[in-house]
């Protein structure tokens, strides 16, 4: 059953969703496509971002207020998590690999218990004036106003954190990290100090993007474990370390997934995504944008 | 011996306390017996924990009102609960421990299908008694005879016809399935599909997506596109938040006489009172509704006194959907242990199987294969609703009753479009 | 040379000793317990060794890091049931069809190894089983999303019960994995897979074939987890995909070596035997949220505390221990 009516549509909203893995994956883009850091846990975070958004919502917040305002508490959550991660892998040398993953999911297991705890196991949701409601285009075109925030919100953390990293003195120094520790350290910066500001800001980053995530749709605690699988992909997909080219893949996945649903069944969406994934790291495995 | 508030005490109760005090009188050294132990896993945590807590406070406050009159023929009733996680594969090992190390006397399954189905074979191949807890057409295979599912309904069949006729009523001819891919949404859609083909209704629009979805907008512009009569949805909790909120972003088109039916969530107190206004419009199935209609002895009485457990518990406030159902699983087998005399698991089931039972959900009589004989899918449509206002699911007309007939509160507000407003 | 090699011979016999003990000590038990649940319980761990033990030839010995061990768990399941189904066949049958099946599907991640390192290794793993998952959910003939229920056959005598016959086989798939994992981690095989582990390049340019040593740690791992995932079917009497390719079996194949300690064949077996029976004990004990907290709370302290596992730790002990009883004796 094609039409192009049908077709537009799925374009249309495949960008839209693309955005919204675009946002969610971004913080992990820094984390682990420029630090090498195997965060493992960064889709717990992003639902803790989306608990937190919720309980601040309960105070008649505004969801995206809340997410800003989360955003310099989860920097700090961020650069003592790193301080930990240092203090116990990178100190001590090479092989962290391995152990780094156990670790990272280990926290992702205790983060998600801790949310159980708190906020019991039902599903969490937040109101807000932009959800629920659309913008009509036309009476077939209607568009979900909280896809649209989705879009702001990734658009603006793409831009951002790419003039963040391509014109500042820190950012660069973020760049150059990833690069070369040594060079670094011999320009008179401290990597580690270095690594922790930029995995503070992945952090804060990943605090607003769950704060989208609760926009999106309704949350629990296990959600996290669902977005391993998506993130990584996008990371992967778009190159380590490129945010540009993770908007790109975000888009990349969501278009590919609305495209599948529309035309060939929603139940092999998920199977394209990572199919797509597979032959990516077959064909280009540095990624699209890759160093 | 102690008796309950007089008024709270139903015909059944009464009669079965009666039998309880003569039995007690009979055999004065056994009633300080071992307890009667009653094992069972339900969800704490994973995708049924929500409602497996609520389930659970309903189950404890059956324990706690049979301990506070002396418990059943003179023994007190034990509960021994494990958490099965959401995993069907942890309920082996799980009711294996019950039976073989706990030694419970009784077995009453885990909430939900998926935790049950590995259940069915065991209790099959050991001759055990086993009370369903809210699980859709888990013996479908087995056929178990000594199993009795406590959930009003029996299979696709009495689920969908209810929603269909309404449909087809208004002169509907086209129908769009939206489905969960898994367990009991594949098993409800199967069969409502069978069903509306038989009807002549025709199918125009057929999906089913994976769990965890949480992006509909795109299938819900396809369904608005197929132009149906009817649109029948079964989702499970987070997917029917995200389904009703792309409805009402996205629209379905002024075809839409009827859309809902099998969709998971939408009996959660939380849930209903985020989406309040929303809802408005919805078609959607549940097991009670506080409509004038629907008088049961005893069940107003539970609901508040749950209202207030569930509060300290952090539960769904409201405990409309599954509370009661579990309270009453507890009345059952009280009632068979009282009237067998004992705990043979061969009596139980036969008194369970002749019998019709006295409940706080009403009476209840089983079928040959262990379902409701006369099932009571109530087939709801939300009007008037608020935002963030849980107390008004408490009142009359905002959940009103469509089918079945002997409930019946209002008539279907339709085309959807018009009906949301 | 020579008092090396006999001592090897030693260890052998004493490992071999110890199989046959075990053995031994599972047929007391069936004689011996009647209750079916100390089967299953048994039953899990046992399987668990099975998977950690798989796990740890390929991400142990070669760190090459498997997430996708539930794809190769419920591939060999969802083979098993493909062979009751169409051949009504025995559940020796259903193993060796399970792990060839999975063999085959190891062969092509070892042909993904040959292109990928590090995460992304992991990632394509993660990969594979997503889009695995994907096709048994819509494949009808193995129940789809709903799943299938099957009912046990008659145990095959001397055995009184399914649940005992099920224990047994598992015990003997239990001694099978680590005895070949010990095998491995001794021959020439783990030899050059700790070349490939400590720098690929490096072993490629002294002459270790590393593709054919990589596609055996694979094919053999692979193997390994798809056998112990077939007898799940009739363990559960049921089997459907969502808790079949559950994400715990991936996690607790890389958790068990991790906190048992990844250079030793006994390292996976004393991890699966410790977090293995702490989550059966959880389960029917506590019984609640705490159940995930404990394998979080485990893997983040071993990592920490015991960077080796606990191996490592006792090794640490000895040399310490060791040291003290030297510098006593330099001392007199």
């Amino acid at each position: 059953m094609f039409s192009w009516d049908l077709l537009i549509g799925a374009l249309v909203f495949g960008l839209l969703l693309g955005c919204f893995y675009a946002a969610v994956s971004i913080g992990l883009s820094l984390s682990f496509g420029l630090l090498d850091v195997p965060h493992i846990a960064h889709p717990s975070f992003l639902v803790a971002g989306a608990y937190a958004t919720w309980w601040l919502a309960g105070f008649g917040w505004d969801p995206i207020l809340a997410g800003l305002f989360l955003a310099p508490v989860f920097f700090v959550l961020g650069v003592v998590m790193y301080r930990l991660y240092y203090a116990m892998f990178e100190k001590h040398g090479s092989d962290a690999g391995l152990r780094g993953l156990a670790f990272f999911f280990g926290v992702a297991f205790i983060i998600e218990v801790c949310l159980i705890l708190v906020f019991g196991v039902d599903q969490r949701l937040v109101e807000a004036v932009y959800i629920g409601k659309s913008i009509d285009f036309t009476d077939d075109l209607r568009i979900p106003m909280r896809l649209l925030v989705a879009f702001a919100a990734a658009l603006l953390l793409t831009i951002g954190l790419t003039l963040y990293l391509g014109k500042t003195y820190m950012g660069r120094a973020i760049k150059a990290v990833a690069q070369d520790q040594i060079a670094l350290s011999l320009m008179g910066a401290d990597p580690v100090k270095v690594k922790q500001w930029a995995f503070g800001i992945a952090t804060a980053v990943t605090a607003i993007a769950g704060a989208l995530l609760i926009i999106i749709g309704p949350v629990d605690p296990q959600l996290g474990r669902i977005y391993i699988g998506r993130t990584f992909c996008v990371v992967v997909l778009a190159g380590l370390g490129s945010m540009s080219g993770t908007l790109v893949a975000g888009l990349i996945l969501g278009v590919a997934e609305t495209i599948v649903l529309t035309f060939f069944g929603a139940s092999w969406a998920p199977a394209v995504a990572f199919g797509l994934l597979l032959v990516m790291l077959g064909v280009r495995p540095q990624g699209l944008f890759g160093r | 011996m102690k008796q309950g508030n007089p008024k709270n005490i139903t015909r059944r109760a009464f009669v079965g306390a009666a039998v309880a005090a003569t039995a007690v009188a009979s055999t004065a050294t056994f009633a300080q017996g071992a307890p009667i132990k009653i094992g069972l896993s339900i969800a704490q945590t994973g995708g049924l924990g929500a409602g497996g807590k609520a389930a659970l406070l309903g189950l404890q406050m059956w324990r706690d009102d049979v301990n506070a009159k002396g418990g059943i023929l003179g023994r007190k009733v034990e509960l021994i609960v494990y958490d099965d996680q959401s995993n069907p594969a942890t309920t082996p090992g799980i009711y294996t421990k019950l039976l073989d190390v706990d030694k419970v006397d009784l077995l009453i399954a885990p909430y939900g299908t998926n935790p049950t189905a590995p259940i069915m074979p065991l209790v099959k191949q050991r001759g055990l008694l086993l009370m369903g807890n809210f699980s859709f057409e888990v013996n479908e295979r087995i056929q178990h005879d000594m199993w009795f599912n406590n959930a009003p309904w029996n299979d696709s069949v009495t689920w969908f016809s209810g929603f269909m006729e309404m449909g087809m009523k208004r002169g509907a001819k086209t129908i769009a399935f939206l489905a969960a891919d898994a367990e009991f949404s594949q098993s409800l859609a199967t069969g409502a599909k069978n069903l509306a083909k038989h009807n002549g209704l025709k199918t125009v629009y057929d999906q089913k997506y994976p769990p965890n979805t949480n992006e509909f907008s795109s299938m819900i512009r396809s369904i608005k596109a197929s132009k149906p009569d009817v649109v029948f949805i079964a989702s499970y909790p987070s997917e029917s938040v995200a389904i009703v909120r792309a409805v009402n972003e996205i629209g379905v088109g002024s075809t839409v006489k009827l859309i809902g039916g099998g969709m998971v969530g939408l009996q959660f107190g939380p849930i209903m009172e985020s989406l309040g206004s929303q809802l408005n419009g919805f078609v959607n199935y549940t097991s009670y509704a506080p409509e004038k209609t629907v008088e049961f002895p005893g069940l107003k009485d539970f609901l508040s006194r749950y209202a207030v457990k569930a509060k300290v518990e952090k539960v769904d406030p409201l405990g409309f959907y599954l509370p009661p159902f579990n309270y009453a699983i507890g009345q059952m087998l009280e009632a068979a242990i009282v009237a067998t005399k004992g705990l043979d698991q061969k009596a139980l089931a036969k008194y369970m199987r002749d019998t019709e039972h006295k409940t706080i959900v009403g009476p209840i009589k089983y079928q040959r294969n262990g379902e409701w004989a006369n099932a009571r899918v109530m087939m709801v449509q939300f009007t008037g609703l608020k935002d963030k206002d849980m107390e008004q699911f408490r009142q009359p007309g905002k959940q009103v009753i469509l089918s079945p007939a002997p409930y019946k509160s209002g008539e279907l507000k339709f085309p959807y479009e018009k009906a949301r407003n | 040379m020579s008092g090396k090699m006999s001592s090897m011979g030693g260890n052998n016999r004493i490992f071999v000793g110890g199989c046959i003990a075990v053995v031994l000590a599972a047929i007391a038990l069936m004689t011996g317990v009647r209750t079916d649940y100390v089967f299953n319980a048994s039953y899990v761990v046992l399987q668990f060794i099975v998977l950690a033990s798989a796990w740890n030839i390929l991400g142990g010995y070669a760190g090459y890091v498997n997430f996708g061990t539930s794809a190769f768990f419920a591939m060999g399941g969802y083979t098993a049931l493909f062979m009751i189904k169409m051949f009504n066949a025995p559940l020796l049958v259903q193993i060796i069809a399970a792990a060839c099946c999975t063999g085959v599907l190891g062969l092509g991640i070892g042909l993904i190894s040959l292109r990928l390192r590090g995460i992304f290794f992991s990632i394509a793993t993660v990969a594979v089983a997503i889009v695995l998952e994907t096709v048994i959910l819509n494949t009808d003939y193995f129940g789809g999303a709903k799943g299938l229920q099957m009912m046990r056959p008659e145990p095959i005598a001397p055995f009184t019960s399914y649940d005992t016959m099920l224990f047994f086989v598992m015990v003997l798939m239990a001694i099978s994995a680590v005895a070949i994992s010990r095998y491995i981690e001794q021959s020439w095989i783990g030899r050059g897979l700790r070349a490939i582990k400590d720098n690929e390049e490096a072993a490629e340019c002294v002459g270790v074939p590393t593709l054919k040593l990589k596609l055996i740690a694979t094919v053999v791992s692979g193997a390994l987890m798809g056998a112990a995932g077939a007898p799940l079917v009739m363990y559960m009497r049921f089997i459907e995909p969502v808790s079949a390719f559950s994400l715990n079996y991936s996690v607790s194949a890389l958790a068990m070596p991790i906190i048992g300690g990844t250079s030793s064949w006994i390292g996976p077996v004393i991890g699966a035997l410790l977090l293995g029976s702490v989550q059966q004990i959880v389960t029917v004990t506590i019984s609640s949220e705490l159940n995930v907290l404990i394998v979080g709370v485990l893997l983040v302290f071993f990592v920490v505390v015991a960077p080796d596992g606990i191996l490592g730790l006792v090794r640490k002990l000895r040399t310490k221990n060791s040291a003290k009883g030297d510098a006593k004796g330099g001392a007199q």
